[in-house]
C-alpha cells in the first residue's frame, strides 16, 4: 500500500486533473483536454474515469463502482480493488453510502444527493465524432455552436426509421450551450442527469475531461412532433417488481424463455430486502 | 441462472492463477532469466523501450517475460510503469555525429569519410533455418577491428556543404511533451517525431510502404543509416555545466528526399528524419518516410489526401497502446447498450410490421 501514492497517481498529476475538473465544472459540457496518464488497466476500461476517480477521492471518501449498473460484474470488481488497494478508502455497494460512485454506462436508480459525486468512464467523449472523425473540425463546430450537422442526422433517422434511432449514448444539450455525449448510458438514463450531485466524466485515451454541475439543465436532443422518450423494456423486474427501473434480459434456457431483471443490483437488492418480489423471485433467490 | 453473472472476484484471482501457470510453461523446461531475455532477445527488447519511451533493457526484459512474449503487452508494462516516475528534466539534445557506430551505411554515397559500416545485419544473411541452433554450441567469436577514433560524420553535411539540402533550424527550446501535455493538432515536428518513434512498428511501417506505393510518393533516399551508442548529458542546475548521466543506444536514418522547389526556395533536397532507442533499423527507416509525408504543408507541396500525409490520422491512431486497450474494450460486458438496442430494433420492426399490415388492409378494401 505505502508503495503507492494515496489513489495511486502522484500529487503533481492529481493537480493538473482537478483543474481540468474544475475548468469542467466552470464550463459545462465542454471537454477540456488533459494530460492523460498511462494507467495500469489498459485504455478501453475506464483509466479516464479512474483517473478523475483518483484525483477526487479523499481519505474520508466512501466509493462505489458499478458496471452496467452492477457492483459485481468483473470490470467493477477491478477498479473497487484498485482503489481499495492503492487509497485505502471505504468501499460499498450501497448507492446511499457512497460519497464517489464510478459508473460505466449507467445512472444508479436511487435518486442522488448533493453529498455525492458521479464519475463516469467515457469511450469517445465526443458527440459529434461519428458524424465529423476530425478534432481540429469538431473543435471548431463547438466554438461556434454549430450543431445542424447533429440535428440532420436524428432527422434523417426519423425519415428511414421513423423515429430516432439512437438507444444509448444520446446526445444532450447542457445549459442551452454545448452538445454533450452522456456516455454510453442508456437512453433511458438521460433525464436522471439534471441531478443534485456532481457529474464528472473522464475519457483517458482521448485526453478529455467534461462535467455537468448539479442542478445543470441537460435536455435530450428532439423535435416538437417527435419528442425524446426514455425508453426500457415493456416489463417489471422479475425479482424485485419493479416497474421504474431499467432492466437487463437474461436468457434463461434454449427454448429461449427469458427473464428481466434490474440492471442495478444495489437497487434491486434493497427492493427485495424491503419486501418488494417478482415473478421469477422464489426460484432465482 | 442469474447467479451465473456473480462471483466476478473469485474469477479474476482463478483466472490471474491460471494465467501464471500458463506463463511458465512446462516447469520441466528450465525457466528464462532476464539476463538471457535481455542477450539473446535484444531485438524485442529493443523495440519494447522504444515503444515503451522508456530506455531500460533490464526493465524491458522482465516485461518482455511477464507478457509471455506478447510484445505489445509488454510495452503497456514498460509504459505504465514509466508514468509512475518523476521528470525531473530533460537532457541535451544527443549528438548522433559523435556516435560510437556499430553500423553505419549510406545508400547515397559508394564511399564516404567513415566508411560504409555494415554491423551485425541481417540484411544479406539468406533466411535459412539453422538447425544448428537447435542444438546447443558455443559461436565463435567475429573478428574484430580496431574502432574508429575520430567521429563519423554524418552524409548530409556533405550536402549540406554544397547547400543543396535544405537546413534544418536549430533550437534551443525544450521541446513538448506528449507525455505531459495533451496532443492537439497541428502538432509541432518534435512532438510529431515523438509520436512517431514510439508509435507501433507495424503501423509505421505500413504508413512508410504506402508512401512507397504512391499514396504520397516522395522518393527516399537512405542517406544515412546509423546504429551505435551515443552520451547522454544533462545540465545539471547547481553545477551550471552538463555531465554525464549515461548512454543509449540508437538507430538514427535520415533520408534525402526529392523537392521542387517553389515560389521563394531553389530545387533542393529535403530530409525525413528517423531516431529510435535501440537496434531498430526498419523502424526508424519507416519513420523518416512518414516523418517526410507529414512534411507537405510546411514545404509547400499539394495535399494529395494520402493516409500517410494526414496528421492527425497518422499521430491519433499511431500508438499501440491506446489502440489495443480501445479495440479489445469491445470485449468487455455491454449489455446494457445492447439492451437498449434490442428494445429499439424490436420497436422498430414492431411499427414496420404494423405499417405494411395497415397498407395490406387498406390495398384489401380498394
Amino acid at each position: 500500500m505505502s508503495d503507492y501514492n494515496f489513489a495511486y497517481l502522484d500529487e503533481q498529476t492529481k493537480r493538473m486533473i482537478r483543474r481540468a475538473i474544475l475548468k469542467g465544472l466552470a464550463v459545462p459540457g465542454y471537454q477540456v483536454p488533459f494530460a492523460s496518464r498511462e494507467m495500469p488497466m489498459p485504455y478501453g476500461w475506464g483509466t479516464g474515469g479512474v483517473q478523475v476517480s483518483a484525483a477526487t477521492l479523499t481519505p474520508d471518501d466512501t466509493l462505489k463502482v458499478i458496471d452496467q449498473g452492477a457492483d459485481d460484474t468483473t470490470n467493477a470488481v477491478s477498479i473497487r480493488k484498485f482503489f481499495e488497494k492503492t487509497a485505502g478508502v471505504e468501499t460499498t455497494e450501497e448507492t446511499e453510502k457512497a460519497s464517489v460512485i464510478q459508473t460505466r454506462h449507467r445512472i444508479p436508480e436511487a435518486e442522488l444527493t448533493e453529498d455525492q459525486i458521479l464519475v463516469y468512464q467515457v469511450p469517445i467523449p465526443e458527440p459529434l465524432r461519428f458524424l465529423e472523425p476530425r478534432e481540429t473540425e469538431t473543435r471548431k463546430m463547438h466554438a461556434l455552436q454549430e450543431y445542424g450537422l447533429m440535428h440532420v442526422k436524428l432527422y434523417e433517422d426519423i425519415s428511414q426509421h421513423g423515429a430516432i434511432a439512437t438507444a444509448y449514448a444520446y446526445p444532450v444539450k447542457v445549459e442551452g450551450r454545448y452538445v454533450m455525449d452522456p456516455s454510453p448510458i442508456p437512453k433511458f438514463d438521460n433525464p436522471k442527469m439534471e441531478m443534485a450531485a456532481i457529474q464528472l466524466f473522464g475519457a483517458g485515451r482521448e485526453q478529455r475531461i467534461y462535467a455537468v454541475p448539479p442542478y445543470t439543465q441537460v435536455v435530450s436532443l428532439d423535435f416538437e412532433d417527435y419528442p425524446f422518450e426514455a425508453s426500457k423494456a415493456e416489463h417489471a423486474c422479475d425479482l424485485c417488481g419493479s416497474e421504474h427501473s431499467y432492466l437487463d434480459e437474461v436468457i434463461l434456457d434454449d427454448a429461449g424463455n427469458r427473464m428481466f431483471v434490474c440492471s442495478d443490483t444495489d437497487y434491486c437488492r434493497s427492493r427485495r430486502e424491503a419486501g418488494h418480489s417478482g415473478r421469477l423471485s422464489e426460484e432465482a433467490a | 441462472m442469474y447467479v451465473a453473472v456473480k462471483g466476478g472476484e473469485r474469477a479474476i484471482e482463478n483466472a490471474h492463477a491460471w494465467l501464471a501457470e500458463e506463463r511458465r510453461g512446462d516447469k520441466n523446461v528450465s525457466e528464462l532469466s532476464l539476463a538471457q531475455i535481455r542477450e539473446q532477445l535484444s531485438l524485442a527488447v529493443n523495440r519494447v523501450m522504444a515503444e515503451g519511451s522508456l530506455y531500460d533493457p533490464d526493465l524491458a526484459a522482465l516485461a518482455i517475460k511477464q507478457s509471455r512474449g506478447d510484445l505489445i503487452e509488454a510495452i503497456f508494462l514498460i509504459r505504465a510503469y514509466r508514468t509512475t516516475l518523476p521528470r525531473f528534466g530533460c537532457s541535451q539534445a544527443v549528438k548522433t555525429g559523435d556516435m560510437a557506430c556499430d553500423r553505419r551505411i549510406s545508400a547515397t554515397f559508394k564511399d564516404a569519410p567513415g566508411g560504409q559500416v555494415l554491423g551485425p545485419t541481417f540484411d544479406y544473411t539468406h533466411r535459412l533455418l539453422d538447425f544448428k541452433l537447435a542444438a546447443e554450441g558455443e559461436v565463435p567469436d567475429a573478428p574484430v577491428a580496431k574502432p574508429r577514433k575520430e567521429a563519423t560524420p554524418h552524409i548530409t553535411e556533405f550536402l549540406q556543404g554544397e547547400d543543396i539540402i535544405e537546413r534544418e533550424p536549430s533550437s534551443d527550446a525544450v521541446p513538448g511533451d506528449l507525455t505531459r501535455e495533451p496532443m492537439s493538432y497541428p502538432a509541432d515536428r518534435a512532438v510529431r517525431l515523438q509520436s512517431l518513434t514510439r508509435g507501433d512498428e507495424g503501423f509505421i511501417l505500413g504508413m512508410a510502404y504506402s508512401t512507397q506505393r504512391g499514396y504520397a510518393r516522395n522518393h527516399a533516399f537512405v542517406g544515412e543509416l546509423r546504429i551505435g551508442t551515443v552520451p547522454v548529458e544533462m545540465e545539471i542546475p547547481e553545477l551550471g555545466f552538463a555531465i554525464e548521466i549515461g548512454e543509449v543506444e540508437l538507430t538514427e536514418c535520415e533520408t534525402v528526399n526529392q523537392f521542387k522547389g517553389s515560389k521563394t526556395v531553389p530545387p533542393q533536397f529535403t530530409r525525413g528524419y528517423g531516431l529510435v532507442f535501440g537496434q531498430s533499423e526498419r523502424k526508424s527507416i519507416a519513420m523518416a518516410l512518414v516523418d517526410r509525408a507529414l512534411r507537405w504543408e510546411e514545404l509547400g507541396e499539394d495535399n494529395l489526401g494520402a493516409p500517410a500525409q494526414d496528421e492527425e490520422f497518422v499521430l491519433s491512431h499511431a500508438d499501440n497502446i491506446q489502440a489495443t486497450g480501445f479495440l479489445e474494450h469491445i470485449k468487455l460486458p455491454h449489455y446494457v447498450d445492447f439492451q437498449s438496442e434490442l428494445e429499439l430494433v424490436r420497436k422498430l420492426r414492431r411499427e414496420a410490421a404494423e405499417l405494411s399490415e395497415t397498407l395490406a388492409a387498406r390495398e384489401a378494401a380498394q
